[in-house]
């Protein structure tokens, strides 16, 4: 008896440390991050986050380009996979089990390739496919940019999305779907007006997942995006994110532009820190929903 | 007897492989292509250190070396001896090495493209868009160039000694650029797109039809591409490959005074075997070796 209260003390107390040395490495990170980047902010103060200027030559630095570069390819890869991400959901459910099972693991697959290799596949096959087809319509275009770097993040965050549907369709209450049956709807009627309704719900959680998973993606990204540190003024132009400032530059810097590099990652640790503090938001108020 | 035989011999083989000294380097992606020659031939050749060096860029290089976390570091943009004498660095240049510009036109070939040095700062600098624009056409009468085609410039993204000697020479032949631009390892561009490191950069100059970028010139070798003519002082034009091609850059080693004394030793006797018997090696690489005083200077002076 002695013996196993024992066990369980120890257990618990190596439970404590685990989590506790995890929580402890969040906050050190946050302290680190901030006291790295104190230079940049004791330079230019709010100006950092507004100011568009990145001059290494005379050590000039300003983050709104990487922010917006950041938030916009984010966006336009959303609303991309999300319809897709929901269509494919649907299919999923509906479709007879073998099948279904087959396309499942097929999504599922894109979730377990390498980000680097969607960069290679980005380098090598969407630009210069995307650079024809915009000449097609005479537009020049070299196909680096914003466009190119949304749709790869669309293919990489469409299985995590597409997954989270998938799960909050199939809890569709069957007694809903053959009543909708029984009374004479169509397939098409059935998913417009049952799943569509109840997967409402799902759109959001989808978006939470996608948007984290989005935000700080680098390696894919850096390849497509054009690494420019200007605010893009259409689709077609190169820009840059947060992530790939930091892995173009963070190697070689040094002084001001160093700790500049660490406000940006501070920035992009915030702006992640606020979607998951909204996701956990949204994941209560549906928890009291259901309960 | 016999498996006693094999075990001592493997014993004694593991052991001699352990006592082998190994020394790290990392720094600039330029003179790589040479210094990973080096290595394979000195091991080859002697039974000195093992050399490790990864092509990492002249400033993480540099960050590395005054960490203490490597034993020499690549650098293509020189420290200045006050700055060396700070961290407590040793200096001495190593190769120069040819940057040329590449471009990706439908059916051009190899050092076939001539331009000027007001053409080519004119379209880094952003002012010339298309490769129809008459100014390229008057230098170029005998290439077919193509009817509408927008130029793509291509650079650096990431901080880089390739960019410091390429937009140095810019700055050098064009007022407007030092002006506007500045030399430096990561400069404002003013148009383009940016890839990374010198493989990156051919490989998004040979995706894009109509780009023109920049790197050393082995990259460019490596990745098949069309480099250009450039123009000296005298408006005569030079191909790459001949021996008064305008854009050079030395590459520089740099190492820690207070470095270990075995493992100094070490890297001074890799040092001096590359100054003795590494000429051909970078030679065929299209390097140029240092001139022989200046060498002879170094052995002296540093590596004695």
């Amino acid at each position: 008896m002695k013996r196993i209260n024992f066990l369980d003390s120890t257990f618990r107390n190596v439970c404590l440390i685990c989590t506790g040395v995890c929580g402890a490495i969040t906050v050190a990170l946050v302290v680190q991050l901030s006291s790295a980047s104190s230079e940049a902010w004791h330079t230019f103060g709010w100006g950092l986050l507004l100011s568009t200027e990145w001059d290494p030559v005379t050590n000039v630095y300003g983050a709104l380009p990487a922010i917006i570069g950041t938030l916009l390819t984010t966006g336009l890869a959303l609303f991309i996979a999300l319809p897709l991400a929901f269509l494919c959901a649907l299919q999923l459910v509906e479709a007879p089990p073998a099948l279904s099972k087959i396309l499942s693991h097929g999504i599922d697959l894109l979730a377990a390739i390498p980000s680097v290799i969607y960069g290679m596949w980005g380098l090598f096959i969407l630009c210069p496919l995307l650079q024809e087809a915009f000449w097609l319509l005479e537009i020049d275009t070299n196909g680096f940019g914003v466009l190119a770097a949304s749709l790869i993040l669309a293919l990489m965050i469409l299985p995590y999305i597409c997954a989270v549907m998938r799960d909050v369709l199939k809890m569709t209450p069957a007694l809903l779907k053959e009543a909708a049956m029984g009374v004479g709807c169509t397939p098409w009627e059935c998913a417009r007006d049952i799943f569509l309704r109840h997967g409402a719900k799902a759109l959001l959680g989808g978006i939470f997942i996608g948007l984290g998973r989005a935000l700080g993606e680098t390696m894919a990204v850096l390849f497509v995006v054009g690494n420019i540190i200007e605010i893009p003024s259409n689709l077609l132009e190169g820009c840059t994110t947060i992530s790939a400032t930091l892995a173009n530059n963070f190697a070689e810097a040094e002084g001001l532009q160093q700790s500049v590099l660490f406000a940006l990652g501070l920035i992009l640790l915030l702006m992640t820190f606020g979607i998951q503090v909204l996701a956990h938001c949204y994941l209560r108020k549906t928890a009291q929903m259901k309960g | 007897m016999k498996t006693s035989l094999i075990l001592a011999a493997t014993l004694l083989a593991a052991s001699s492989y352990a006592e082998r000294l190994t020394l790290n380097g990392a720094g600039a992606s330029f003179p790589a292509p040479v210094y990973q020659q080096w290595t394979y031939a000195y091991t080859a050749d002697e039974l000195g250190a093992a050399i490790n060096y990864q092509s990492v860029g002249s400033g993480a290089g540099i960050n590395q070396i005054k960490a203490g976390t490597i034993d020499f570091a690549g650098s293509d943009a020189p420290l200045t001896p006050p700055q060396c004498d700070e961290s407590g660095l040793v200096q001495i240049p190593m190769l120069t090495g040819a940057v040329v510009p590449i471009v990706n036109l439908p059916r051009l070939k190899d050092a076939q493209l001539k331009l000027s040095n007001a053409t080519l700062s004119a379209i880094f600098l952003g002012e010339i868009t298309n490769w129809n624009d008459p100014r390229i056409a008057a230098e170029n009468p005998d290439v077919k160039l193509p009817k509408t085609l927008p130029i793509t410039v291509v650079h650096r993204s990431d901080s880089s000694g390739t960019t410091n000697i390429f937009t140095s020479y810019l700055a050098n032949v064009s007022t407007k650029w030092k002006e506007k631009i500045g030399a430096g390892s990561n400069v404002k561009w003013p148009v383009g797109i940016g890839g990374q490191k010198n493989p990156g950069v051919c490989n998004t100059v040979s995706r894009i039809r109509g780009a023109i970028g920049y790197t050393e010139y082995t990259y460019a070798l490596e990745a098949q591409l069309a480099t250009v003519q450039l123009c000296d002082a005298q408006g005569k034009y030079h191909t790459a490959q001949a021996p008064f091609w305008p854009i050079l850059g030395t590459t520089y080693i740099l190492f820690r005074k207070d470095m270990d004394t075995e493992r100094c030793e070490a890297l001074k006797a890799y040092l001096r075997w590359c100054f003795k018997k590494g000429d051909s090696q970078a030679i065929t690489l299209h390097y140029t070796p240092l001139p022989e005083p200046v060498k002879a200077q170094v052995l002296r002076d540093v590596l004695k």
